[in-house]
């Protein structure tokens, strides 16, 4: 980028070309890809308040939904414990990999190698693939979708790890290995007593973000809360399926407010 | 004899608070341990209590494994053609730019209203709390409820993902604005410029590099989503064809090769993240 500019005006006809030429690049790109999916969007634009309406007509939860409230809470609080666990397990093994993945704490690099290369597959393979994967071998139970939850958690977290791991002080373990600590007391002594708190930081986002995700992987596998909004919405018991979808954004908001909580005491 | 000038050598020492023991365990490292040892109780509670009654374990695993190596070392594309699964994959990334864009614009314009620097601390609040709703709904309701009033198809996709993406980018972006100095603000102020040259001419240059992050972020995260969408809504993108080769005709070999396909997709994604991110640090 030229800084040289011989008047103010260049410089400001200089911008302006060059936000025109960004601005008609995404425009490009916008027609592009509204032809592609043949979305219409002025159409669904006057669509939208009309949408709003009939949610709000037909999603509100009335008496009679009150009825539905003691599957739905069962539902959700087996969804809750799933997200949990299956970021909790998948954190344990994630921690396994990371301190073996670390450039700092790598016994060779090529373990390193594998372990980044492993859980970057992990990661993107699409939540729906695992579904799919999984249904068919594990039928339709909790496991599938804890087992879909914790693949993909372990992807995600073996690299929070890592390089939450890489971001220590090198000079800290070097001082330990002067003084004649061995491997394992470098680790267990050194690194994760001092990475402890910022990665049970990222635990508590991964519950959260796998609780959204647990709606999704339960309407594919047939389980949990997502399962019942599935059934709900395709027998056209609207008010329900509000219910659940209310209780499901107010459960969303409490777990934040807890883990942001949480996150603000260790730090 | 000074020392023996004192009667009483024993009035005169320190008298040190009488601590039993020094702890390394402080506050924090108590709370830490605490939430942890709930988590491992609930997810022990939950792993005992999970539903695996009509759950043959050593008969799936080993399903899994013929699954596995029929998916990733036989790929093929099954009853569907090239043409269809590639034209799918196009329709996924055209899905996930379009309302990423779509977003983002709608997003920035929502995030000037939210920041606490610029709008009154009312509407700040009120947009938060109605976009902390919006977020905490999964996009997929979003879309299958749009998919009532729309009609099954691209465009209750779009808003739907559109939705959410406005939600979860209007906080990003409000907490940027919010970290741009008050003293710049109030300068621009003071010497009488408007309020919309304020945000275009000071604001959105500072932060270019922080949105521009966030909203390729968001990109990555709306190309999943795209492919959850079309699975469970119907939109007629690679995640249908997913969905039918693995729910309807159990082809292995065909989710082997899309799963391959969108492996290729996401690699280019990072790479280009990478490129971009390196390109706008090195220049500002």
């Amino acid at each position: 980028m030229k800084t040289n500019y011989q008047s103010p005006q260049q410089f400001y006809r200089q911008r302006r070309l060059r936000m025109l030429i960004v601005l008609l690049i995404l425009i490009g790109i916008y027609v592009g890809s509204m032809l592609l999916v043949k979305f219409q969007t002025w159409n669904s634009i006057v669509k939208i308040p009309a949408g709003l309406i009939w949610l709000f007509h037909n999603f509100i939860p009335t008496e009679r939904s009150i009825s539905y409230l003691g599957p739905i809470l069962y539902q959700l609080w087996r969804t809750l414990l799933v997200s949990i666990s299956s970021t909790i397990v998948a954190s344990i093994f994630a921690l396994m990999a990371a301190i073996l993945g670390a450039k700092t704490t790598t016994p060779h690099r090529s373990v390193s190698l594998v372990i980044r290369f492993g859980a970057s597959l992990l990661r993107n393979i699409p939540v729906v693939a695992w579904a799919m994967i999984l249904l068919f071998s594990f039928k339709q139970s909790d496991f599938t979708g804890f087992l879909a939850l914790f693949f993909m958690t372990l992807g995600y977290l073996t690299r929070a790890f890592t390089e939450t791991i890489e971001d220590l002080d090198a000079e800290k373990i070097q001082a330990l290995q002067a003084v004649g600590a061995n491997y394992f007391q470098c680790v267990f002594c050194g690194v994760l007593p001092e990475a402890a708190s910022t990665l049970t930081s990222w635990v508590l986002y991964m519950i959260e973000n796998n609780l959204r995700d647990a709606t999704l992987v339960g309407l594919l596998t047939g389980t949990g809360v997502g399962f019942l909004f599935d059934t709900y919405f395709k027998s056209f018991r609207y008010d329900a399926a509000g219910l659940i979808v209310l209780l499901i954004a107010i459960l969303v908001i409490l777990l934040e407010l807890t883990s942001t909580q949480i996150r603000r005491a260790i730090a | 004899m000074i020392e023996n000038s004192q009667p009483n050598p024993n009035a005169l020492q320190p008298s040190a608070p009488k601590s039993k023991h020094i702890s390394l365990v402080t506050k924090p490292r108590k709370i830490l341990r605490t939430v942890l040892a709930v988590l491992a109780i609930i997810s022990i509670y939950s792993l005992a209590t999970l539903n695996s009654s009509n759950l043959n374990l050593a008969d799936a695993f080993h399903s899994l494994g013929v699954n596995l190596n029929a998916m990733f070392l036989h790929p093929s594309v099954g009853q569907d053609s090239w043409g269809q699964l590639l034209q799918a994959l196009v329709t996924s990334v055209s899905l996930a730019l379009l309302t990423t864009l779509l977003g983002a614009v709608v997003a920035f314009f929502i995030a000037v209203g939210a920041a606490r620097n610029l709008a009154p601390s009312w509407l700040a609040t009120g947009i938060k709390a109605v976009m902390a709703f919006i977020r905490a709904i999964p996009t997929i309701l979003w879309v299958l409820i749009y998919s009532v009033v729309m009609g099954i198809g691209a465009s209750a996709a779009v808003v739907g993902l559109t939705f959410h993406s406005v939600a979860y980018l209007v906080k990003a972006y409000s907490e940027s604005i919010e970290e741009t100095s008050q003293d710049t603000i109030e300068a621009l102020k003071a010497s009488g410029v408007g309020f919309w040259p304020i945000v275009f001419q000071a604001i959105l240059p500072s932060i270019v590099p922080a949105l521009l992050s966030w909203t390729f972020i968001r990109f990555e995260i709306n190309f999943a989503n795209a492919v959850a969408v079309g699975a469970a809504a119907g939109a007629d993108d690679i995640g249908y064809f997913l969905f039918m080769a693995g729910n309807f005709y159990f082809n292995f070999h065909e989710v082997g090769l899309i799963v391959y396909l969108l492996l290729g997709v996401a690699i280019v994604l990072e790479l280009i993240s990478m490129k971009l991110r390196g390109h706008y640090l090195k220049h500002n």
